[in-house]
């Protein structure tokens, strides 16, 4: 199973809820099997999606938030991990999909052939933590995940990609602000920030 | 506290944070520096105000964003030491996707008076905010609201961040 096997997998459970996208091939990977502007594709600042996440799941304890990660990303940012499990917003999901390298570079790797990401979020405080067993369906198991408590967490290995990248993120990135915050109900007019 | 902060720093910290509520900032996120210590102190103790301890700096600035892009008026509190390893995030997620955020930032290291790893951060600040084109105010203890409005412009009108540096003496 590849990334995208794994996404299109997942993506069907996301509904109308806002999913935050990790840097590289993952943010190009949600936007070529269903771009919408729920997704907020971060582009840059690596390891940063899962921060913004839990930023707009304090804030819209109304929406189930997911972020869709990878494992460098998760290891650029690991200590947020422990906001997320002191904080524990219930409504916080976050799904890793761990290929054990930075595809997007060529493929070195990282370093989670030894460090369990799994084992790092239960020990951080994540409510529920997954890992998707050998034999295990990835859409029984996604299901499980959505209606378990949060924060939860599910480690999701992957094998490399082998098939060409999915294209780049196409929009501007104000544009994915814009776009986001509008589906979200939340917009900036003027000087007033008009929260519905 | 450990800290014994005079009433004055106090009484800063509460004028500064009526006129961040009455420019409706609701989130705070941070890494504390004790030049900020009466007004983290306040945001963390008052309830119009949610206050966050963070863990990096940069991890601050992703969590106000998703705070902003959830619409809430939110602002990062650092040492200036945090503002090195924020420079990716500023670049290239607040600046290019127009996050706008509140960045309050401690000048340690001014005028070269400080603990050695205090100094070369606090002689080139200024410069590596011009070079950015990141608007940046320095505000004195007397004119607290005059600079947070400005900033404040800089944040409605150009959905840009803005900092603004503080010097001790004002919170701490």
């Amino acid at each position: 199973m590849t990334t995208r096997d794994a996404l299109q997998q997942i993506v069907p459970f996301l509904e109308d809820s806002p999913a935050v996208c990790a840097t590289g091939h993952i943010a190009r990977e949600v936007q070529g099997l269903k771009d919408r502007p729920e997704n907020f594709y971060v582009i840059g600042s690596m390891g940063m999606c899962s921060s913004i996440g839990l930023g707009i799941a304090l804030s819209r304890p109304d929406k189930k938030v997911f972020v869709l990660d990878g494992d460098g990303s998760v290891l650029m940012n690991m200590g947020n991990l422990a906001v997320v499990g002191a904080l524990k917003p219930k409504n916080f999901i976050h799904i890793v999909l761990d290929n054990e390298a930075y595809s997007s570079t060529g493929n070195q790797k990282t370093l989670t052939t030894a460090v369990h990401l799994d084992e790092v979020a239960r020990a951080n405080g994540y409510k529920t933590v997954y890992r998707q067993g050998a034999n295990e369906n990835l859409t029984d198991i996604t299901q499980k995940i959505i209606r378990s408590e949060g924060p939860a967490f599910l480690l999701v290995k992957v094998g490399p990609d082998t098939d060409k990248p999915a294209p780049r993120v196409k929009a501007d990135p104000d544009v994915i602000t814009k776009r986001f915050m509008n589906a979200l109900g939340n917009q900036v007019r003027g000087s007033e920030f008009i929260r519905y | 506290m450990s800290k014994n902060w005079s009433e004055d720093l106090y009484n800063n910290a509460r004028h500064f944070a009526s006129g961040l509520k009455k420019r409706k900032f609701s989130f705070f996120t941070g890494v504390p520096c004790s030049l900020l210590g009466t007004l983290i102190e306040h945001l963390e103790s008052s309830p119009e105000f949610e206050y966050v301890a963070n863990v990096r700096e940069d991890a601050a600035l992703g969590l106000a964003s998703g705070a902003y892009l959830a619409g809430r008026k939110s602002a990062v509190l650092m040492q200036n030491s945090g503002f090195g390893y924020s420079l990716n995030v500023l670049t290239s997620l607040n600046m290019i996707y127009k996050i706008p955020l509140l960045v309050i930032i401690s000048y340690r290291g001014f005028l070269g008076n400080d603990a050695p790893e205090h100094i070369i951060m606090g002689a080139k600040l200024e410069q590596l905010l011009k070079d950015l084109e990141i608007p940046a105010f320095i505000p004195t203890a007397n004119d607290l609201d005059k600079q947070l409005e400005l900033a404040d412009r800089v944040i409605e009108e150009k959905k840009v961040p803005a900092v603004m540096l503080i010097k001790e003496k004002i919170f701490g």
